[in-house]
């Protein structure tokens, strides 16, 4: 009886031994914004689970309640999520309060190296305070503002001769933003297969982050900074200047002329819609809606064409979007998450998290010789992820958004004031965030 | 079934129990029963009302737990009192206030005075009028956006209907001087059932015989309306009043569904911008400061009108 008894705890021990890591076994969650890319992600990370033994639980949020409901999380020191993937412009205030655990000796110990990644992405999501070699993040899905439009509309002869007639040039891609403003004001009102459609659909919510994720597409491209170059939270000059307002001017002329009625409170999702019902010739909008752009029977299989945030006066620049991600410290789980971010860092991973509709920040994929042809927007996201600059990512950042947010929707969507006085007045707000903060 | 004598009842009881129960006053018993109500009031309202006054007096964000908590004494009293923006959106509840109370009011007694009268399908209509008050405000909201796309609503088609203008051309949610009155045709479509359901409840109060009376001494109808059904059922409507002011005060889901709080301020109501301050811009001391002011505001208003209240229903 004693001998089946210890041939029982034997045959036991070997089939607990057999099996990955399974006395530690964690039941990780992962939270993130609930949109495509995080199914993607769901898809990816069953590799991870048969891999570790540990199981995958995800929070999804939708972008518009994103940054609410997971500041709360962390602000609260929440252990709801043991993995972040939280917004670029968090990285500030995730470090400096202690949400995110520093990741230096990790990646030091696994042999992860920033240097394969995108550089663009290494600054503005993993790095705390920036252009300095403190990481709090990996670099998860790389993400830029870019343009979408109906090619097939575009190569319509009937179409064509009506433009080559107004303008005097051939309808094509827009090499700089007056000729973005040009074409949506050209298909603004025409009837296509007897439908009314409208030009360009663009970012004009107020209660997150829309507008400014917009606007500064406009902005950069005309001469705004966030400040001085050689003296920081310097602002005045730089964030109000001449060519900023100009900037501006272009954005709100784009909305009162060339979008669709109604779209005054447009972010991501309703851009996504006007533009696959047919509603908009052009549209502004994150890389990430591409993969499903080309899947869509309406717009997609070649019905569309992408490219990158056109040129102003001042130069060629396009919002960053994307995040990285993170362990947060307030989990009880930060060695299984830690083996997660190595199991996400590995090349084989990352090409596959390409495949799946992720934007992979890994160099290694995107300077693929392969890549540029991989997909129809490959080579746009490559195009864009070079213009790239971000928003404020400063502990404050909340307060600076919002301050953006609520001056430029006053004057793009409900006209008041002139641009002048929007910057003029959106200077004082961050002059005071940043006297709060010690900072001036 | 037997009758047990209530001696063996009582001496059934352990003695100890008994002892312990005879040996407390009647006072210490109520405070058992009152105690736990006390504690739980002092846990849920009062601790918070003074940790957010106390909050309101200094520097305090906390999404910034590392940062030194300063006390700061009146300086958010005063930026809040002197803020422009502050007043907009003050003036932007006002105006919601003002009118869903007073649309709410007027429809709600009229569709109460047909609801009374006695016809077929009576219980089925006052059903219906009923339905939209049953439903989530997060769902409202969210179907009049969809009434109000210039595109393709309703809202727009009916108008277009009768005034001959193109559908397209305007836009309720989108348009600074339309915005404010479509969160109140909202609010309104929901809400006045409400108020018909207590000015029903008033109508119905009316003894018939006062009506029998005043027909006997020729009263006319209008007469008998201004001089019976008015005085009677204005108690009710001021209780009508008093809770739809309340609750319009502290609207939020239904104005944020539906327009967000723009087009720029025009519809951004205190609630609103009380929750951005203190959740999105994590200003925890100045939205304290906030609170407190609002707190004031309609605990002061609706003290004043709670005994406008009282002297009605005395005379």
């Amino acid at each position: 009886m004693k001998s089946k008894h210890l041939m029982a705890v034997v045959a036991s021990a070997i089939v607990a031994g057999s099996l990955p890591n399974a006395a530690a076994a964690e039941d990780l969650t992962l939270c993130w914004a609930a949109w495509d890319p995080a199914n993607a992600l769901v898809e990816l990370s069953k590799d991870f689970e048969t891999k570790s033994g540990h199981s995958m639980s995800f929070e999804f949020v939708p972008w518009t309640s994103f940054a609410d409901r997971m500041l709360n999380e962390l602000n609260s020191a929440g252990q709801l999520c043991d993995l972040m993937i939280g917004d670029s412009q968090w990285i500030g205030g995730g470090a400096e309060n202690g949400h995110y655990v520093k990741l230096n000796d990790f990646f030091d110990a696994n042999g992860i190296d920033m240097g394969d990644f995108i550089p663009a992405t290494v600054t503005g999501y993993a790095e705390w305070p920036k252009n300095t070699p403190n990481y709090y993040a990996l670099p998860a899905f790389g993400d830029v503002v870019g343009w979408t439009y109906r090619k097939d509309w575009f190569e319509r002869p009937e179409i064509r001769e009506a433009f080559k007639a107004k303008y005097g040039r051939e309808l094509g891609e827009p090499a700089t933003l007056e000729e973005l403003k040009d074409i949506a004001q050209f298909f603004q009102g025409r009837d296509i297969d007897g439908t009314t459609v409208y030009g360009a659909a663009i970012y004009t919510e107020r209660g997150s982050e829309g507008i400014t994720m917009g606007v500064t597409n406009a902005l950069y491209n005309y001469g705004f900074q966030y400040e001085n170059p050689d003296k920081p939270y310097d602002l005045d000059g730089f964030v109000n200047s001449k060519g900023a307002a100009e900037g501006l001017e272009f954005y709100k002329e784009l909305y009162d002329t060339a979008t669709p009625p109604g779209s005054s409170n447009w972010y991501m999702s309703e851009n996504i819609d006007a533009y696959k019902s047919g509603q908009v010739a052009l549209q502004m909008n994150f890389a990430f809606i591409w993969p499903g752009v080309e899947a869509d029977p309406n717009v997609g299989g070649g019905k569309s064409g992408y490219f990158p945030n056109p040129g102003g006066p001042a130069g060629q620049f396009a919002q960053l979007g994307g995040q990285g991600i993170s362990v947060v410290a307030y989990s009880e789980k930060q060695e299984a998450a830690l083996e997660y971010i190595k199991w996400f860092a590995q090349p084989e991973i990352q090409a596959r998290w390409w495949e799946l509709g992720g934007y992979s920040a890994l160099r290694a994929v995107v300077e693929d010789p392969g890549f540029a042809d991989s997909q129809p927007y490959a080579q746009t996201f490559l195009d864009s992820m070079a213009i790239v600059k971000d928003f404020w990512a400063e502990p404050a950042y909340a307060d600076l958004l919002l301050s953006m947010q609520e001056r430029i929707h006053n004057y793009v969507v409900a006209g008041q004031g002139t641009a002048q006085e929007a910057l003029d007045g959106l200077v004082e707000d961050w002059t005071e965030v940043f006297e709060d903060e010690g900072k001036l | 079934m037997k009758n047990i004598p209530i001696e063996k009842i009582a001496a059934a009881t352990p003695e100890t129990v008994a002892q312990r129960i005879r040996g407390l006053s009647d006072r210490s018993i109520a405070w058992i029963f009152v105690a736990p109500t006390i504690f739980l009031l002092l846990a849920i309202n009062i601790f918070p009302l003074i940790w957010t006054i106390w909050l309101s007096f200094t520097n305090s964000r906390v999404n910034r737990p590392n940062r030194d908590v300063e006390w700061v004494g009146l300086r958010n009293y005063e930026r809040i009192l002197s803020d422009s923006d502050i007043w907009n959106t003050m003036q932007a509840t006002a105006h919601f206030l003002i009118w869903t109370i007073v649309l709410q009011v007027l429809i709600g007694f009229f569709l109460a005075f047909l609801i009374n009268k006695k016809f077929r399908g009576n219980d089925l209509w006052t059903t219906i009028i009923v339905f939209p008050m049953m439903l989530s405000p997060a769902v409202v909201g969210n179907f009049w956006t969809f009434l109000y796309q210039p595109q393709i609503g309703l809202f727009n088609y009916v108008i277009a209907f009768f005034t001959g203008v193109d559908p397209a051309s305007f836009s309720m949610i989108g348009d600074v001087n339309l915005a404010p009155w479509a969160i109140v045709i909202a609010d309104t479509w929901m809400w006045t059932p409400f108020v018909m359901l207590i000015c029903l409840a008033g109508l119905r109060s009316i003894p018939n015989s006062i009506y029998e009376a005043a027909e006997c001494d020729r009263a006319s109808k209008w007469r008998q309306f201004w001089t019976i059904t008015i005085p009677m059922v204005l108690p009710f409507l001021m209780l009508a009043v008093l809770f739809r002011g309340i609750e319009n005060f502290k609207m939020f889901d239904l104005v944020v569904q539906l327009t967000g709080g723009g087009p720029g301020n025009t519809t951004t109501l205190t609630s609103i911008d009380l929750k951005r301050e203190a959740f999105e811009k994590w200003r925890t001391g100045y939205s304290s400061a906030y609170a407190v002011i609002l707190f004031v505001t309609v605990f002061g208003l609706a003290s004043i009108y709670v005994k406008a209240l009282n002297k009605v229903k005395e005379r």
